[in-house]
């Protein structure tokens, strides 16, 4: 039978249909594969699962090598809800977790729940119960073979050695949405630090978090290392930290403020490490650690003390007679005073207005008016140094502002410490605004001579100011961590800082305040063989009852440490500041309370200003 | 007689088409290392493991190669001679199966005999092509004679159809449609094809483009009206080779067009479906008075190819939303890209394609990956093995894999053209017909072109029924090519 050749032709037809089908899918598949990328992105969060390492924290030690802050574990009960199946041995279980069964079905509810648990896969690893105590641990893992699906996951939460330091020391809490959006580093579940250093110094103490690259089906199970983990990264764990802090002295400092309100700072001069900063009241460090925290940290909030506001950083307080040595120093620089100048005081300043002051002589040259805090002098002082000749008051007080700022006061001294204030120095522009316009003389602001008024500084900044007189002229920024492990510390807080004051001025107001200590306002830090200078201040302030202020350093030619005392409406500086102050010297040079003095170091510990303070409300 | 028949039986050796014999086994064992990848387990797994998908593949594979090389011993003749009755008994298994089958995912399609289940539609692919191929050789059968002949032919490609959608499984149903390739090969009206081909046009135009509105009409049905219009020129120039009416006719429509576009531009509201209606009415009524001068035959199927493409674009919005079911409207829909239903239907599609897509040029190496190992894929070791090789082999090897089964039916083509007999070359064209279908609709549904339909991929698919029912469908095609040259009489 002969072929119909017309026919024939139609091979061409099928033939180059799929001929052409194929190269269409073979331009699609190009498109697929080669020229969007978008699927491998695709592939990538389909089939990796990142597992976590978390590396250890970091642990803190004191300046004298003793270990504060360790890590402890914390077991969370896990399990795959798929392996665990429908049917276990509840009361087993109960029995062994030390839990009621209505406990158990409800936190297997709360597992369950989408809302409460938005995670929730039946392949995946899922927390039932958190916070296991240790000994619950123990049996559990002893008894583990009998619930197949369940396992258990240790974590590290922090172990405090001490009681106290809890504002240098901060605490670690769970990370935040704002944290995560903040730093890549975060995924919801971690921890960071919160106050004190586990905030400052997050970074270093947190190490560097691993991860195992595993790969998970369409099921979210497990199926191994991906490439047998040669892409995992091993974890590095957090570097330790050891603080300037002596912990028995901040030990110490937190007996002697119970009962007040205020703060004490210690600084090594010629380091600028802090030795105890004390915030009163305070709180024990492990309130905020385990299962209670969030209980526990609402508490602390409520409280009308404020136990979490960190007075020696945060409190900005009128440093009141602190703050005539500042002045001293300013009026010798300038030529306004000489050792030699006398100023008259009758009874007080008195020129227009009048600024009291107590019983001493008169007139009054620098060294005595520093030892027995005279009013009238400083206020003379700066009346001559604002009214100068030949330049203007507002000159004059700007030069003033610059040389306060120059010795630590009105910004942030820059501590390694979360929230600190930065205090208050007034420049001409504060009072030109406050006055309206009208002029301002050197009376209108003569309080701030002796340290009122408009003037304000931190607790930090005063100790500060003691430990740049000790050192004669110079500081190094305060801060509590000495070492970070295997790295240095900012140069920040190596580098000495030095206001525009020549040494042998610091020299003369060192001698006044050894004056105060041997015959002025600080006779009770007047102890043997220490040669400790002192400065009261009594701060008159708008809420009841003076705040009772001390600074001073010791011994006065070989200074070891520089202390502030600021204790809240309890009266004068020579009640509670010089005693507290003095107590902290002596019992850091001499390493305890000499038996004449025990009476003192009874007396502070045992009163409490908070009743007697003449605050009515908070 | 005695000799000659040992010579003939020695000599199938050296006529066979070793060309094709080469596609196969290139694709069959390319195909069971797939499978292996696509079933490997990172924990366990051994590629000739019985318990494994790949090892008891490599079991069916054996199994074929035995039952081809049983075919190539087998006298030519039988094929021919016993096209009727092997069709006859096949369809008679499907008809038990479909009261005895068990119930498996809603169709009623696997014949379990012992350890092993069958897949009687399978087998009814190669029943079909002989028959079909039995009924073209009859004595100067000609497709075209008379109307009868298409009915046989029709009711041979139906029967089969008819069992297997008794059986619920669509897919398989609808590869016999690729017979009609055969029947255009063997005669059929060219038109046949070109209707199909306008009304899938018109179909996936008028439902996937609904927006905007275009003088009332949603822009699909808008874009089909004018392609109807094309469609009419066209044929009027090309078809009755008429350059004056087809150029009338345009003019008519760019005069309409051009007077509906300035109506609708001052604002004047056209409707737009009684705009196209009219249109069309009119090229049609003037065609049918002009036509009378010539052959008349050619401008009646023009008309009615324009009246039947209007009344199925009607239909069409009808048939999806009333005569489809849910699921079939959705896999439509999400190979049109009108919905992506990502957590349901598209699901597998989707992941096929990023499974795919994650392959690069070069893809992720042999057995690693992650996509396919990791079941991220439904299916992906039968129907979507080819997600398989585009992910582990990339760009190139899906290509290669593409080219080597467009080789096979060219080749195929080819082989249908030498033979000597309608019987060997409709039965070849039922082969590549069939290879053509699965090619097609597989690859285009894994790679996101085609609806999800159900049909493996020749060769590659996990199955034994599948594996065998090719092998058998290639291996008489083999021995009936090798008897060529026997044929001397």
């Amino acid at each position: 039978m002969g072929k119909d050749y017309t026919l024939e032709k139609r091979k061409y037809i099928i033939g180059g249909f799929i001929t052409i089908v194929v190269a269409i899918f073979m331009v699609r598949l190009f498109h697929l594969q080669v020229s969007d990328g978008s699927y491998k992105e695709n592939a990538e969060s389909n089939a990796f699962f990142r597992k976590v390492l978390y590396p250890s924290r970091g642990l803190v030690y004191d300046r004298n090598g003793r270990l504060v802050v360790l890590n402890q574990p914390e077991y969370d009960v896990m399990l795959i809800p798929k392996d665990v199946g429908q049917e276990f041995d509840t009361l087993g279980l109960c029995e062994v977790l030390n839990i009621t069964k209505e406990d158990l079905m409800q936190k297997w509810a709360d597992m369950k729940n989408p809302r409460k648990n938005p995670g929730y896969s039946a392949y995946t690893p899922q927390k039932l119960m958190s916070h296991l105590s240790q000994e619950d641990y123990g049996r559990l893992q002893e008894k583990l073979y009998l619930f197949p699906g369940f396992y258990v996951q240790k974590r590290n939460v922090r172990e405090y050695a001490t009681h106290a330091a809890a504002n240098i020391l901060g605490n670690i809490r769970e990370v935040n949405a704002k944290d995560v959006e903040n730093d890549r580093y975060y995924r919801s579940g971690d921890y960071t630090g919160d106050l004190g250093v586990e905030k400052s110094y997050e970074k270093e103490l947190r190490g560097v978090k691993g991860v195992e690259i595993l790969m998970k089906d369409a099921l979210g199970r497990i199926k191994g290392k991906y490439e047998d983990g040669i892409h995992d990264v091993i974890p590095t764990a957090g570097r330790d930290l050891t603080l300037g802090i002596d912990m028995d002295l901040q030990e110490y400092g937190e007996q002697l403020m119970q009962g007040k309100i205020g703060a004490i700072v210690a600084i090594e001069p010629q380091t600028g490490e802090i030795l105890c900063m004390v915030s009163s009241p305070t709180y024990d460090p492990s309130l905020l650690v385990g299962s209670e925290r969030g209980k526990n940290y609402a508490d602390l909030v409520r409280d009308t003390y404020k136990p979490l506001y960190d007075r020696a950083l945060q409190g900005m307080y009128p440093p009141g007679s602190t703050f005539k040595p500042t002045q001293g120093l300013i009026f010798l620089q300038e030529g306004t005073i000489t050792p030699s100048t006398l100023y008259p005081c009758y009874r007080g300043y008195v020129n227009g207005l009048r600024v009291g002051c107590h019983a001493h002589g008169s007139p009054i040259a620098l060294k005595p008016a520093i030892a027995t805090s005279c009013n009238a002098y400083f206020c003379w002082g700066l009346k001559n140094y604002i009214d100068k000749r030949g330049t203007t008051p507002t000159n004059q007080l700007e030069k003033w502002k610059n040389y306060m700022v120059e010795m630590g006061y009105g910004y942030k001294l820059g501590v390694d410490l979360p929230s600190e204030s930065r205090g208050f120095i007034p420049n001409p522009e504060f009072y030109s605004k406050s006055f309206r316009g009208s002029n301002w003389s050197a009376n209108s602001i003569i309080s701030i001579a002796i340290g009122q008024g408009e003037v304000l500084a931190t607790p930090l900044q005063i100790a500060n100011l003691a430990s740049t007189i000790a050192n004669r002229g110079w500081y190094i920024t305060p801060h509590v961590v000495k070492e970070v492990s295997d790295t240095v510390i900012d140069k920040r807080f190596t580098e000495k800082r030095t206001p525009s004051i020549k040494k042998e001025y610091y020299e003369m107001i060192a001698e006044g305040m050894r004056g105060a200590v041997t015959g002025g306002t600080c006779r009770l830090a007047n102890l043997p063989g220490l040669e400790v200078c002192g400065k009261t201040g009594t701060a008159q302030n708008p809420h009841g009852k003076d705040h009772s202020a001390f600074m001073g350093f010791a011994p006065m030619n070989d200074p070891k440490i520089a202390v502030a005392v600021y204790v809240e409406n309890a009266g004068f500086g020579a009640t509670y500041g010089v005693p507290i102050g003095s107590l902290i010297i002596e019992k850091y040079l001499n390493g305890s309370i000499a038996p004449e003095r025990k009476y003192l170091e009874e007396r502070m510990i045992t009163s409490n200003t908070i009743i007697s303070s003449g605050v009515k409300k908070h | 007689m005695e000799s000659r028949s040992i010579d003939a039986n020695t000599s199938v050796f050296r006529s066979l088409d070793w060309i094709t014999i080469l596609l196969y086994l290139v694709l069959v064992i390319a195909g069971a290392v797939s499978i292996y990848a696509a079933s490997y387990d990172f924990d366990r797994a051994s590629m000739f493991d019985f318990e494994e998908f790949s090892g008891k593949q490599f079991l069916w594979i054996g199994l074929s190669i035995f039952i081809g090389c049983a075919i190539l011993l087998s006298d030519y003749r039988i094929y021919e001679t016993y096209a009727y009755p092997v069709y006859a008994v096949v369809l008679l298994v499907m008809v038990i199966t479909i009261f005895v089958a068990p119930d498996i995912k809603g169709s009623r399609s696997w014949l379990v005999l012992g350890p092993v289940s069958l897949q009687p539609a399978e087998f009814g692919k190669f029943a079909t092509a002989l028959a079909l191929a039995k009924l073209f050789n009859s004595y100067n059968f000609n497709l075209n004679q008379k109307l009868s002949n298409y009915f046989r032919a029709f009711l041979i490609i139906l029967l089969p159809v008819i069992l297997i959608l008794l059986q619920h499984e669509t897919g398989s149903a609808l590869v016999y449609i690729s017979l009609f390739f055969v029947l255009y090969r063997e005669g059929m009206s060219g038109l046949v094809l070109f209707s199909a081909l306008c009304a899938i046009t018109y179909f996936v135009v008028a439902v996937k483009y609904v927006e905007p509105l275009l003088l009332g009409l949603p822009a699909g049905e808008f874009a089909v009206f004018l392609l109807i219009m094309t469609v009419f020129v066209s044929m009027l120039l090309l078809y009755c080779k008429d350059l004056i009416m087809a150029r009338n006719v345009l003019i008519g429509y760019t005069a309409a067009g051009i007077i509906a576009g300035a109506l609708s531009f001052f604002g004047v509201n056209v409707p737009g479906m009684w705009f196209f209606l009219g249109v069309i009415l009119a090229s049609v009524l003037y065609v049918s008075l002009a036509m009378y001068r010539h052959k008349i035959e050619r401008y009646v199927v023009t008309i009615v190819f324009a009246a039947a493409s209007v009344m199925f674009l009607f239909s069409v919005n009808y048939v999806f939303g009333n005569v489809l079911e849910p699921y079939q409207q959705m896999r439509i829909k999400v190979a049109l890209g009108i919905e992506d239903d990502l957590k349901g239907f598209g699901y597998n599609v989707n992941q096929s394609k990023i499974a795919i897509g994650s392959g690069g040029i070069t893809g992720k190496g042999f057995l690693n990956g992650t996509q396919t190992k990791l079941k991220y894929v439904p299916e992906q070791h039968t129907d979507f093995i080819f997600c398989t090789i585009g992910e582990e082999e990339g760009y190139v090897g899906s290509c290669a894999v593409l080219l080597a089964f467009l080789a096979l039916i060219l080749r195929i083509i080819h082989i249908a053209e030498r033979q000597r007999t309608p019987f060997g070359r409709v039965y070849a064209y039922c082969v590549a017909s069939y290879l053509i279908f699965h090619l097609c609709i597989n690859i285009g549904m894994v790679i996101g072109l085609c609806p999800v339909i159900g049909i493996p991929l020749p060769f590659f698919s996990y199955g034994g029924s599948a594996l065998w029912g090719f092998t058998i469908l290639l291996f008489i095609l083999l021995r009936i090519d090798a008897s060529r040259k026997e044929r001397r009489d």
